[in-house]
């Protein structure tokens, strides 16, 4: 007879098939930073969107409190194997920014304050897919982990998910960001085990 | 505030896998602002996911070390030179 309860079997096994090929489960919360943590006070932060056009769509911290805002729970996934589950985040859909955003561009490049980028394909912003969050876990979200605001892109390698995000451009090539112009992989799917350009 | 940085010599490991000669001792100068020092001085973040130097002057990034599996990428963009001490 099996000597650990039903329970625990049953949740480990579903532990194990929410885990990405390669990864390890992490109950902290590591921080891996490529720079010092920028300071931005709110009432000068902004967040915008530049089209492939030239149209710039902006919002200040008072603007993008004031849209709706969703709670999502979710699994992060980061490039040096720490996965975390059931992540809790609140912040506001890029569904809801893109609302009014005119585009046929197929790529975005995500910047942020202390000058970081990373490059995704626009389609994987929005249905549901990505976030622009201000809390974790009921709080704040400290600038170490990218308050006042960061991206939050689940279904990719964490390092899509840019801390202090200022904007978005939008572009109808593919522009390499920080880490994809040093060796990281364009897209960066956990579940294909795309770490590394090649893979 | 804790230091979130390590120094250059973080680097001399990691560059040793590339260069017969020990980097940390050349003299760069950073391409954004031209400040020249050792590369031992530089302000070096990681290693994971990469390792990523800046300059002590102006924060902006010298050079940054990804070391993959079979692979390692080196980016030296933010350097406009390194003066590598050599014998006559
Ligand atoms: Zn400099």
């Amino acid at each position: 007879m099996a000597i650990i309860s039903r329970g625990f079997r049953g949740r480990r096994t579903e532990d194990r098939d929410r885990l990405p090929p390669g990864q390890y489960e992490e109950r902290g919360f590591p921080v891996l930073s490529a720079g010092p943590t920028p300071r931005v006070p709110l009432d000068r932060w902004e967040f915008a969107i530049d089209t492939e056009a030239e149209r710039t769509h902006r919002w200040t911290w008072d603007e993008l409190m004031a849209l709706p805002a969703e709670t999502p729970t979710v699994d992060i996934h980061c490039v040096t194997k720490w996965s975390k589950f059931d992540t809790t985040w609140e912040g506001v859909s890029l569904d809801v920014l893109f609302e009014d955003v005119e585009t046929t561009a197929d790529y975005a490049l995500v910047h942020s304050y202390g000058g970081y980028t990373t490059n995704l394909p626009l389609e994987d912003l929005l249905d549901g897919k990505a976030w622009i969050v201000h809390r974790f876990d009921g709080e704040e979200l400290e600038p170490r982990h990218g308050g006042p605001a960061r991206l939050l892109v689940p279904h990719l390698y964490f390092w899509k998910s840019a801390k202090w995000v200022r904007g978005i451009r939008l572009m109808t090539e593919e522009w390499p960001g920080f880490w994809e112009t040093a060796g990281y992989h364009d897209y960066g799917d956990p579940w294909r085990e795309q770490r590394y350009q090649g893979d | 505030m804790s230091i979130e940085h390590l120094d250059g010599n973080a680097l001399a490991g990691p560059l040793g896998e590339i260069f017969a000669v020990d980097v940390t001792a050349a003299t760069g100068r950073c391409a954004s602002c031209g400040l020249a020092g050792p590369v031992a001085s530089l302000r070096v973040y990681g290693p994971e996911p990469g390792l990523v130097a800046r300059c002590p002057g102006c924060e902006e990034v010298v050079l940054r070390l990804v070391r993959g599996p079979g692979a390692a990428w080196l980016d030296l963009r933010g350097t406009i030179s390194l003066r590598v001490p050599l014998p006559d």
